[in-house]
């Protein structure tokens, strides 16, 4: 562990255990590790907590109807009544990123949502979901998304690919905002450790303030797995509603 | 000049992009208190908006890291 000089080197990829399919390399990697706890721990909680149907619900029954309660109101405010169709995948989303930036925050441990091809995968599901959703349920009229109602015609050119480009940054906007996200918060967090040890005895002083750090990262994690969900929502409801 | 000596420029120059997003930040909240000021009771409805705007604000900073990130390590 003294090995470890570089506040990035904690997102370095390891292989567990090697395999190799036909060239192509699928070894089992850290990675997949964490994200395989984070959908245990899920399962369980989610589970276990709800086994016994309380009418009047203990505590791990109450942790799951508050999150279930959560996500659903969102889903309900944002979509409407037709977002009900919508509400596992959301769920789903948010639980996940949830679970793995929190267990990103535990030391010693791996962020899956910091690397950019987790969460772009994710933003790309989204938004490919969404475009093709748009496109079954309007066809070819899902293009009036680019052009606002109430718009004087001789601001069409300019606005169109504005909105175009607007539209076609959204499964960037939203990986890189989980990325960026978790990654700042984790090198500060590992920069800071650095200072602690260095500074021995005076290393009280950093250590406080490692403390508030890690307080905030607590609110990141949670605040970026709800905005993932958010936005999600706001875009499902663009595609289907369309009043943009 | 040598790449190393404009890299760490670079990423030193695409921090300043950090300040926009401290502008933001300062203002949402700046004016979720006054609205508590003016309307109490309907402060609490607007919580919620105020953590999703605070969230999208500091995407922006993050951006800017991100730029100088690429600029240290990417080239």
């Amino acid at each position: 562990m003294t090995e470890n000089h570089s506040p990035l080197e904690q997102f370095t990829i390891k292989r567990i255990f090697d395999l190799n399919l036909g060239g192509i390399d699928v070894s089992f990697t850290n990675s997949a590790a964490f994200m395989m706890v984070s959908i245990i721990l899920i399962g369980s909680l989610m589970i276990l907590g709800a086994r016994k149907k309380l009418l009047i619900p203990n505590r791990w029954q109450n942790l799951v109807e508050i999150t279930y309660e959560l996500v659903a109101k969102t889903v309900r405010d944002n979509i409407g009544d037709e977002g009900k169709k919508f509400f596992p995948f959301i769920f789903s989303l948010f639980i996940f990123i949830l679970f793995c930036n929190g267990l990103g925050l535990i030391p010693y441990s791996f962020t899956v949502t910091s690397h950019i091809i987790v969460t772009f995968t994710f933003a790309t599901l989204v938004f490919v979901g969404v475009t093709v959703l748009g496109f079954f349920r309007h066809g070819l009229k899902f293009f009036s998304i680019f052009l606002p109602p109430g718009v004087p015609i001789f601001l069409a050119p300019l606005l169109i690919p504005i909105e175009i480009i607007s539209y076609l940054s959204r499964p960037v906007s939203l990986s890189v905002r989980l990325a960026a996200n978790m990654m700042a918060g984790h090198t500060m967090i590992k920069v800071f450790a650095g200072f602690v040890v260095a500074l021995g005895l005076y290393g009280i002083a950093p250590l406080l303030f490692l403390v508030a750090i890690y307080a905030l990262e607590t609110l990141i994690a949670f605040l970026q797995a709800y905005v993932f969900a958010v936005l999600t929502c706001l875009y499902l409801n663009d595609a289907i509603h369309m009043q943009h | 000049m040598e790449v190393e000596a404009a890299k760490l420029i670079g990423a030193g120059l695409a921090t300043i992009g950090v300040a926009g997003a401290g502008v933001g930040i300062g203002t949402i909240f700046g004016q979720y208190v006054a609205g508590g000021f003016r309307n109490p009771s309907a402060s609490s409805k607007q919580f919620g908006n105020v953590l999703l705007g605070f969230a999208l604000t500091e995407a922006v900073a993050l951006y800017a890291l991100v730029v100088a990130f690429l600029i240290l390590y990417g080239f």
